[in-house]
């Protein structure tokens, strides 16, 4: 198969002029190779700091929110009613909560839902104390949704399943109280309920203010410390599908519920706006490093035109439309743009793969970089239309030529 | 000659250049070009012989009056029309040859066929070598354009406008760099292609003895014509 004249014109530019063509798309290599290493360094840090929050934090909460007392007669235009708002609610708990999980259940988007009781505690062993807060939970289902055996360093999920006197402990604790697996601990409610406790196992998640606060024991061991009945759950943690729609999800759920629906976006605000701040300033970044790029391909394509006026003369004079001439210099502009992203995209490559091998201690761990397609997807359309766009400039000028201002020179 | 038909043809046309000043450049224009004319424009420099010639190529759009091109009118048509006009009906010679130096000789009388685009890749290739060998350049035909000598140049850039066999070829001063020995040549190919091939020649000239062995000289002064088939002694 020939190419059109066009392209093979175009084609003869590009090889009888390789320096300034691998000048042209070596701009291009470098605005690519970082644009695909920042914004990889972008998708690790978000999947990991999304990774870090899920460790603790459900997609999904179903909470009783705190409610406040109305004032009886309303303010208005003619009437100012000054009142002592107070908290009504007696107690957080949600009312028939298992008929809640089970509803919850039958929604489609929702892969796991599972009954919780949280309650602050001290730990305590001999004369040292500790406060922190540990989880009542069904550890089966509390694994699923949190992968708590991933984070296991010492003993097993296991005896949580039926014995109300297991605890397991963040490591944190575990250092600070001087205890390990199988001795025994004493924790005590704030409603001044003590129970002696047996260490079953030891996690560490990485995150200090949790290993040092953090445990997880039987559900009914929790509603005992509270001094309630079976029937009492404070929340309820509900897994997605798809946890970047999560907020969707919620106001899905809190069609089925009186109680307060919490998607994890909000309640870790502040640490997804930073995400976003860096997922905002790293392609700038990148978007002005290719701006240079672009003007390199400009200058060459300019310089090239400027040489070439007899020979776009003549080929206008021989019947080639303006637009033929666009197509020539922007098909130069694209074949060194192409060279140029293919050469950026197989060093971003190289770059994350060096990267993903780097190891840079705990808790991180190596470092959280990883080849997202969308990236090199998005690199190689911005590469491509950036080049194109730059090119179309200066052969807009060539297609505006006037043979007879050339030839009568 | 007299029985034969017009080719192209120009009524009352008129041009200005507008800077400095106005200037009228050309001043009533009116000729008829037949079939097979190998006709030659001299007059003194600033005459209006080239201004003329560009707006006869469809080149210069920027006249007042008509032009017909193979009973066709030229004027009014877009620029994209008149390309294609050129592509098909007309062949350029100009004082230098113009050839695109990164491409082969061969190449270089390809390209209006392949923008033309009428006969297969193959074809062109077949047609552009038998140009070559018409003007004595076969062996010639792979060098890059510019590895040839002066003369072989001007013949290649003669070769690349006769690729689409236009009905006119139109030469501004196609000589002006040219030997004697090599304006005879090219005297010769032009005397051939008007007599053998029915193509019109319509050339810009310094040269009085080119200009007295066409069939008709037409000459100029001060954008008028002032004799429409000038005699010499």
């Amino acid at each position: 198969m020939r190419f059109k004249v066009n392209y093979e014109i175009a084609l003869t530019h590009i090889l009888t002029r390789k320096k300034q063509t691998i000048v042209a798309a070596m701009g291009v290599t470098i605005g690519i190779a970082l644009y695909i290493f920042s914004n990889s360094i972008v998708s690790g840090f978000g999947a990991y700091s999304k990774g870090e929050m899920f460790k603790s934090a459900p997609h999904l909460r179903v909470f009783n929110e705190d409610k406040l007392s109305e004032p009886l007669l309303k303010s208005d235009k003619n009437l100012v009613v000054i009142t002592n708002p107070k908290i009504t609610t007696l107690t957080n708990n949600i009312v028939n909560p298992f008929l809640l999980v089970s509803e919850i259940r039958k929604q489609e988007y929702i892969t796991f839902a599972s009954p919780q009781v949280n309650v602050d505690l001290f730990y305590i062993n001999g004369n040292s104390s500790l406060k922190g807060q540990s989880n009542g939970v069904v550890i089966t289902e509390a694994d699923a949704m949190f992968n708590i055996q991933s984070t296991m360093v010492a003993g097993n999920l296991n005896s949580l399943i039926s014995d109300l006197n297991a605890i397991i402990i963040g490591s944190g604790v575990a250092e600070k109280l001087n205890i390990g697996i199988g001795d025994n601990i004493s924790v005590s409610s704030s409603l001044g309920i003590k129970r002696i406790m047996r260490v079953s196992g030891i996690f560490t998640t990485g995150n200090k203010a949790l290993d040092n606060s953090k445990s997880y024991i039987h559900i009914a061991a929790a509603q005992q410390l509270l001094k309630q009945n079976s029937n009492f759950v404070t929340d309820i943690y509900a897994s997605v599908k798809n946890p970047d729609e999560a907020e969707i999800y919620a106001s899905k759920l809190q069609g089925i519920t009186t109680y307060n629906v919490e998607d994890w976006k909000s309640a870790n605000a502040d640490q997804l706006a930073q995400d976003n701040m860096l997922g905002t300033m790293t392609p700038l970044i990148s978007f002005c490093i290719m701006l240079v790029a672009a003007f390199g391909i400009y200058n060459i394509l300019n310089m090239t035109i400027t040489q070439k006026m007899n020979d776009i003369a003549i080929l206008k004079a021989n019947g080639f439309k303006g637009n033929d001439i666009v197509k020539i210099f922007v098909s130069e502009a694209f074949i060194m743009g192409s060279i140029g992203t293919f050469l950026g995209l197989t060093i971003g490559f190289i770059l994350v793969s060096i990267m993903q091998n780097v190891y840079i201690g705990a808790p991180i761990g190596y470092f959280p970089i990883f080849h997202d397609p969308k990236v090199y997807l998005t690199g190689a359309m911005f590469g491509l239309s950036v080049s194109i766009g730059a090119g179309y400039f200066p052969a807009r000028k060539a297609s505006k030529i006037d043979p007879v201002e050339i030839f009568r020179k | 000659m007299l029985n034969r038909e017009i080719i192209l043809s120009t009524k009352n046309l008129c041009k200005y250049f507008y800077d400095p000043q106005e200037f009228k450049v050309l001043d009533d224009i009116s000729f008829d070009v037949k079939k097979g004319e190998f006709l030659t424009i001299v007059g003194k420099s600033g005459c209006g012989k080239s201004t003329m010639l560009y707006c006869l190529s469809t080149m210069d759009t920027n006249y007042m009056g008509d032009l017909y091109i193979d009973s066709e009118k030229a004027t009014g048509k877009t620029t994209d029309q008149l390309a294609m006009l050129r592509n098909e009906k007309i062949g350029f010679v100009f004082q230098f040859h113009y050839l695109l130096p990164e491409f082969s000789c061969l190449k270089n009388v390809m390209i209006p066929a392949l923008k033309l685009g009428k006969y297969s890749y193959e074809e062109i290739e077949h047609r552009a070598y038998e140009k070559l060998d018409m003007l004595g350049l076969k062996d010639q035909a792979l060098k890059e354009a510019s590895k040839l000598s002066g003369g072989q140049q001007q013949r290649v850039s003669i070769a690349r406008a006769l690729i689409n066999d236009p009905a006119i070829i139109m030469g501004d001063e196609p000589t002006g760099n040219l030997d004697s020995k090599n304006t005879q040549i090219v005297f010769d190919i032009f005397k051939q292609l008007s007599q053998d091939f029915g193509q019109s020649i319509i050339a810009v000239t310094h040269d009085n003895d080119f200009a007295k062995a066409s069939d008709r000289t037409i000459e100029m002064a001060d954008g008028k014509i002032i004799n429409y088939n000038k005699l010499f002694e």
